[in-house]
């Protein structure tokens, strides 16, 4: 049988190496790293977006009912008041979209989507995915699920307003806007569940002779990992999508409870009986679990990342592994500790309490061994090297506040306000983002053929990291002095108006924050035409993906490869130089090491005479 | 780079790509039936009276047929395999045949039954025992249809040209999720017609 489906396979291989059209090419391609890309440009697209909303959020809190500078006035009227102020209704909407776009249309499809589709074959020493077909399936679901999700806001009502995490019976009753957001958001899932389908069925069939799984990067192995937990939460987000659409759409009862009575819409036909804590527990099996789905990978990355710029091995790399599994294990049974205001029997919210804390151990097991990596190596500080740095520290500080929301009692206090805000944006922007930046210019080299600015990509760094921390840290202050979450208009409290100088504080910084992203596109953009040609190797890491020229032509590889040890031997005694690349063989080992002796041995028998 | 041999025939796991998907793709989908479960449990027990009343307007008859309908299909789906795995093309083109006329009869049953509810004014938002049916139901149905459609193209294709023999671990990887369609309706049917 295996000879038959090898028959068959080649042929399918052979066919579309060359002289494909330009469509086949660039839009309905099959190619992993041209998908890859894909995601990428259309995350980045999004990122711009979302960041946009978050600075009219912003410029609202800081300046409330000021006019928006310079198009302010251009709004359409649904938006914005007549001086150019945000209403409401839009703010609303802004903060719900900014929180979608960001998780689903940027981070999940940068970690997940690009870095998942461009690492795993290369890094596999595999010519493609399993499934090319459905790998450019799920691509295209992304961006008409963001067409879909963004015209919203043509809608009557405008876009979805009832928060990112669209809690019923708020997002059950609502406008148009909400419909699409979830029609949008049950195409991401698809796109989400086949992109899983296809990693795990890649990292388990096709990686090179000689691989173990053992002998995998930690980036490989944390996608494998998020992609188990895709599998498993995003088909459940999907039930609670579609029985949210029924209520919507056909007016069922799921998520309504009886006798609710709204002004906006006719409720006669609605019968009740249904639960609203149904929806967050459902919402929330997916959605912890999807907060792993968006650092795990970033995890892979910077582990990468952090031992090959120290020229050290990675320091406790079964650890590792087991870390990650086991942070996948805890992250689905924790989905409770985001419903301890919402109504939950305390033995049960105690449960979740414990449950959450008992992930600090394997992620403290993760943070430590980062440290082990770089104690006392050789370090490169390039910008992928420090924005994992970052990755590093920013992960603690989020990671540190998370236990002030784990502990029911504390959470009390500080639930639905700005803690959590800060909070969030440290693990998603101070660890997510900062791995993606990380990983965007570790494999810049790789995927464009080209180098980065290295001058630029440390200015989009420091000017990144310091306007960040200047963003988001006041938010615990703010947080803790009682300012909620999702406030319009934080003046019209008279025990918040003394932290009016913290709010504009922030949004300057934030303002800095969004217009230093152009720097980081500038340097991509503008590299990728002009920069300075990229060797295989330039980073001298061990993995397989800097065996491929770059950038690596369709079907990646021009040598045959067979794997002979794992990814972190960095300064090896064995090697004569600082790493030691997976492929090399023990015989090529020892004749490098002969020629290097017989080279020694030659300057010392010609030092003499000089 | 061409002149390698293409790396798309490496089974490290020893079971083809689509096989293994298809068994990681069908996990998903349990998890997608079981956020419906998972409400059915939690509305069920709200609404008690509800779901026992209305459970009984139910048509265990038409159900029960079905159900029998539905495992046929996965007795001629297994059996469609092995013929074209022996190179029986008359065979595969037959039980395939069968297979879809049962899908297609389970779906007119499911269809009647829809109308007959609807002709008694019983819709989605009647009560959420209802909810709870069509979008079980509907799903499920969506799945067969699901199903359907490549058992429709390998039939035209073995009608045209024959279908390929060594293409049978697609048979194999479609019957996988027919199984599991058929297995669903095994769940859903003792949950909403029989257990109350």
């Amino acid at each position: 049988m295996e000879a038959v489906l090898s028959q068959e396979k080649h042929a399918h291989a052979g066919g579309h190496a060359h002289g494909e059209s330009f469509i086949r090419h660039y839009i309905f391609s099959t190619d992993h790293k041209m998908i890859a890309k894909q995601f990428m440009f259309t995350a980045i697209f999004f990122l711009f977006i979302g960041g946009a909303f978050a600075l009219f959020i912003r410029w609202q809190l800081a300046y409330p009912g000021q006019p928006i500078p310079l198009i302010g006035q251009l709004l359409p009227s649904t938006w914005v008041n007549a001086q150019g102020a945000v209403t409401a209704e839009w703010y609303t909407q802004l903060l719900t979209m900014h929180g979608t776009i960001m998780i689903f249309a940027v981070i999940i499809p940068l970690l997940v989507g690009t870095f998942g589709n461009f690492a795993i074959p290369l890094m596999i020493g595999a010519d493609d995915m399993a499934f090319p077909f459905l790998n450019m399936v799920s691509f295209w679901l992304f961006p008409l699920a963001g067409v879909i999700m963004m015209s919203g806001f043509l809608m009557e009502g405008g876009s979805a307003a009832a928060g990112w995490t669209g809690y019923p019976p708020l997002s059950a009753i609502a406008s148009t806007g909400q419909t699409l957001w979830i029609v949008a958001l049950f195409l991401i899932g698809f796109s989400s569940i086949l992109g899983g389908v296809n990693y795990i069925t890649t990292i388990l069939n096709m990686r090179a002779p000689g691989m173990k799984m053992f002998d995998m990067p930690m980036t490989v192995w944390a996608v494998f990992i998020t992609a188990i937990i895709i599998t498993i939460g995003t088909p459940v987000l999907a039930a609670a999508l579609s029985m949210l659409f029924m209520d919507n759409f056909l007016s069922t009862s799921f998520f309504v409870p009886a006798h609710l009575t709204v002004a906006t819409r006719d409720m006669s036909r609605t019968a009740g009986g249904g639960q609203p804590l149904l929806w967050q527990h459902l919402f929330w099996f997916y959605s912890h679990p999807a907060v792993y789905i968006m650092i795990l990978p970033g995890m892979g990355v910077v582990s990468d990342v952090l031992s090959t710029f120290s020229r050290k091995p990675l320091y406790g790399y079964k650890a590792m592994v087991y870390a990650i599994i086991a942070i996948a294990f805890l992250g689905i049974i924790v989905w409770g500790h985001h419903m301890f205001q919402s109504g939950m029997n305390p033995l049960l919210g105690t449960t979740f309490m414990v449950s959450t804390m008992v992930i600090a151990v394997p992620s403290a097991i993760k943070t430590f061994n980062w440290l082990g990596t770089m104690w006392r190596g050789k370090m490169e500080f390039t910008t992928p090297m420090l924005n994992a740095v970052a990755f590093v520290s920013m992960f603690v500080i989020g990671g540190l506040s998370g236990i002030f929301m784990a502990s029911t009692p504390v959470d009390v206090f500080i639930h639905d306000t700005y803690f959590i805000v800060g909070h969030i944006h440290y693990v998603l922007f101070g660890g997510s983002l900062f791995a993606i930046f990380a990983g965007l210019h570790y494999w810049f080299p790789k995927m464009s053929g080209r180098m980065y600015d290295e001058r630029l990509g440390k200015l989009h760094f420091w000017i990144t990291f310091i306007s960040f921390n200047a963003t988001f840290f006041p938010m615990h202050i703010l947080g803790i002095g009682g300012m909620m979450r999702r406030i319009y208009d934080p003046t019209v409290y008279d025990f918040l108006k003394p932290f009016q100088p913290m709010n504009e504080f922030i949004t300057i910084s934030a303002i800095v924050l969004g217009f230093a992203q152009f720097i980081l596109v500038y340097n991509l953009a503008h590299s990728w035409f002009y920069g300075k040609k990229a060797k295989r190797n330039p980073w001298r890491a061990n993995t397989l993906e800097w065996q491929a020229p770059s950038p690596p032509p369709h079907g990646n590889f021009d040598t045959e490869l067979r794997v002979y040890r794992g990814p972190y031997e960095y300064s090896s005694p064995e090697s004569v130089q600082d790493y030691l690349p997976q492929t090399v063989s023990p015989e090529e080992l020892l004749a490098q090491r002969q020629r290097h002796e017989e080279r020694l041995a030659q300057q010392e028998h010609a030092q003499p005479v000089a | 780079m061409s002149t390698l041999a293409t790396t798309h025939t490496r089974f490290g796991t020893g079971i083809y790509h689509g096989k293994l998907g298809m068994w990681v793709f069908l996990a998903s989908e349990i998890m997608f039936f079981s956020g419906f479960f998972g409400a059915f449990i939690v509305l069920r027990n709200l609404n008690i009276e509800v779901f026992t009343a209305s459970a009984h307007m139910l048509d265990k008859t038409v159900a029960t047929v079905n159900t029998a309908v539905l495992i046929t299909s996965s007795l001629t789906m297994a059996l469609a395999h092995l013929a074209l795995e022996r190179g029986e093309q008359g065979k595969f083109r037959l039980f395939l045949f069968i297979t879809i006329l049962c899908a297609f009869g389970f779906l007119g049953i499911k269809s009647f039954e829809y109308a007959t509810k609807f002709g008694h004014h019983i819709y989605p938002w009647t009560n959420t025992f209802f909810a709870t049916y069509f979008t079980m139901t509907g799903f499920h149905a969506l799945h067969v249809i699901g199903g359907l459609i490549p058992m429709i193209w390998m039939l035209g294709k073995s009608l045209v040209k024959g279908y390929p023999q060594e293409m049978h671990h697609r048979v194999e990887a479609l019957g996988l999720y027919w199984h599991f369609v058929d297995l669903v309706w095994i769940f859903l049917f003792p949950t909403l017609y029989l257990i109350f």
